[in-house]
């Protein structure tokens, strides 16, 4: 069991969701963080103020997967979240200790296999 | 006392009439900002500022090409299509009473301003998101004046409509269905939003448009109120009718929204205010308080069923000006023709009472304003389209018009931000000529 971490422009987010829909990848939570990759090409200006933003708005995807689920979650989040610029995101995937579905008390593949009912 | 009675009559000019009128046109240039909130409200956050924006522009541009040509174009002198250009540049116009008015005509220009502006940045609402805000003043300019000019002079300055018994009190033809039919015109044009019918695309923020709303009901009491360009009775009409019809329309349009999902909806309740506003806009001082109540629930029917049935089409005519001004306003136009009382109004009697010729009238005016509109801003735009690009990129409608076109954001936190000054040493804002 894996979790994959995806970090994506926001605007991006919807087309990440839809190709994770279409990857048949269930159990996702996503959060608005801030962050930098190294691009810094917004500059802003405010009442003579100028500035550059060194942060912009993320998007940061969590899933946590089986291992064969793995790969296809990366490729939906490549497929979704790519424009060729900088500042598409990044993605991580990192081993999970334990996984427990709260609801049953399933764990690990268990409860990161979605309900059909 | 009398000497000043004597002075007051040989001016023309009524101080009591005046006093409102200063008020009331303070009161409509108000409206513009309170669309801005209104229509932001609709947006989606990253265009919150540009949203608002085309309604400032709409305040800087149309006020200038009204003073330069416009109000000279719908004001001066009665030709059957279009005005003269003696008052261009405001040459002539002080503070002599305007004909028919006894207010000076510099405050009837001002009046008459507020309503341009309000116009053109209503027709905003259907290119928000992606159009490109310079193409948008552009717009803006040749709109106010080829457009809006045009249609006011038909229906106030004595054009064809006016001289041929048309009643539009407060700008039915100019304002609600030139905006609403052009906002047509516009959204097929322009083109619907990338996203659009693929995500759900939800208002950000639903306080900003039920102040909006609350903000232009208020204005609108000037608008209305103001119309008569007095005191006297038309006005008081139409002013107390402001506050009758939008309620009527709040309620019908609560029912209506029970009816379709089981909750009044609050968004429901802010469009219900404006689509009541706009319907008591042109009968205003024409129909009694008991009618004007009527013309307030049924404005609901047909501009609730274009709301729900365009969402399912392709026409991203995006924050329905189409269905709460132009159909809204084409419902009052054609309810004076029925319900229009000489003993309330002085000037004329609708079918209801025994003079069917008003229909005609009316009926007129309900087809001429929008086939103007609509293809009149058709061509405009396309001509627009060829000189310059109408909108912004995909990938700048997806980061948003606000950084896009503004460079700033609505909701900035400002974390992680760089201060740049010259001293700071980034690259981007020393000369290339003095890399010290």
């Amino acid at each position: 069991v894996k979790l994959v971490i995806g970090i994506v422009r926001p605007e991006k987010a919807n087309d990440v969701l839809e190709a994770l829909y279409r990857a048949e990848v269930r159990g996702v939570s996503m959060s608005r963080v801030q962050g930098h990759g190294g691009e810094l090409e917004r500059v802003e200006t405010y009442r003579g103020t100028t500035v550059q933003m060194g942060l912009a708005e993320k998007v940061r995807f969590e899933i946590a997967v089986s291992d064969e689920f793995v790969q296809p979650t990366i490729e939906a989040l490549c497929e979704g979240a790519r424009t060729g610029e900088v500042g598409d995101g990044k993605i991580f995937v990192v081993p999970l200790e334990q996984a427990v579905r709260i609801r049953t008390g399933d764990t690990d593949m268990g409860a990161v296999t979605p309900v059909d009912k | 006392v009398s000497g000043l009675a004597v002075v007051t009559s040989l001016t023309g000019i009524d101080s009591g009439d005046t006093a409102w009128m200063l008020a009331a046109t303070a009161l409509v240039l108000m409206m513009t900002p309170a669309l801005g909130l209104f229509y932001a409200g609709l947006v989606r956050s990253k265009n919150t500022l540009n949203t608002f924006m085309m309604c400032a522009g709409a305040i800087a541009v149309a006020t200038v090409t009204w003073a330069a040509v416009g109000y000279s174009l719908a004001f001066d002198g009665s030709g059957s299509l279009i005005g003269g250009l003696g008052n261009t540049f405001l040459h002539g116009v002080d503070f002599a009473p305007r004909e028919g008015t006894k207010i000076p005509q510099l405050l009837f220009f001002a009046f008459q301003a507020t309503f341009c502006i309000i116009t053109v940045a209503l027709v905003s609402g259907a290119v928000v998101e992606r159009m490109r805000f310079g193409a948008f003043l552009v717009f803006a300019a040749l709109w106010s004046v080829c457009v809006y000019a045009v249609l006011a002079h038909w229906a106030f300055g004595g054009g064809w409509l006016q001289s041929g018994g048309t009643l539009d009190f407060a700008g039915g033809v100019p304002v609600e269905m030139g905006s609403g039919f052009s906002a047509l015109a516009a959204a097929i044009v322009v083109g619907a939003r990338k996203d659009y019918g693929r995500q759900a695309l939800l208002p950000h923020n639903a306080m900003y448009v039920l102040l909006g709303a609350g903000l232009l009901w208020f204005g609108w009491f000037g608008f209305n109120g103001g119309s008569g360009f007095s005191t006297g009775d038309p006005s008081v009409l139409a002013f107390v009718n402001t506050l009758l019809t939008p309620a009527c329309t709040l309620v019908v349009w609560f029912t209506l929204d029970l009816i379709r999902g089981r909750k009044v909806t609050a968004i429901g309740a802010a469009t219900a205010i404006v689509v009541g506003c706009v319907a008591i806009t042109p009968a205003g001082g024409y129909i009694s308080p008991g009618w004007a109540m009527l013309l307030g629930a049924l404005a609901a029917l047909p501009s609730y069923a274009i709301i729900v049935w365009r969402t399912r089409t392709r026409v991203d005519e995006t924050l329905d000006v189409l269905a709460a001004h132009g159909l809204a306003g084409f419902t009052g136009i054609l309810f004076i023709g029925f319900f229009a009382e000489a003993a309330w109004n002085g000037v004329s009697d609708g079918l209801f009472y025994g003079n069917a010729a008003q229909l005609g009238h009316q009926a007129l005016a309900a087809l001429a304003a929008p086939v103007y509109a609509f293809v009149a801003t058709f061509v405009l735009l396309k001509l627009i389209g060829l000189a310059m690009p109408l909108r912004a990129s995909e990938r700048e409608e997806g980061i948003g018009m606000d950084v896009v076109q503004h460079g700033e954001e609505a909701y900035v936190t400002g974390e992680g931000a760089i201060l740049i000054t010259a001293e700071a040493g980034i690259e981007a804002e020393l000369p290339v000529a003095d890399p010290i």
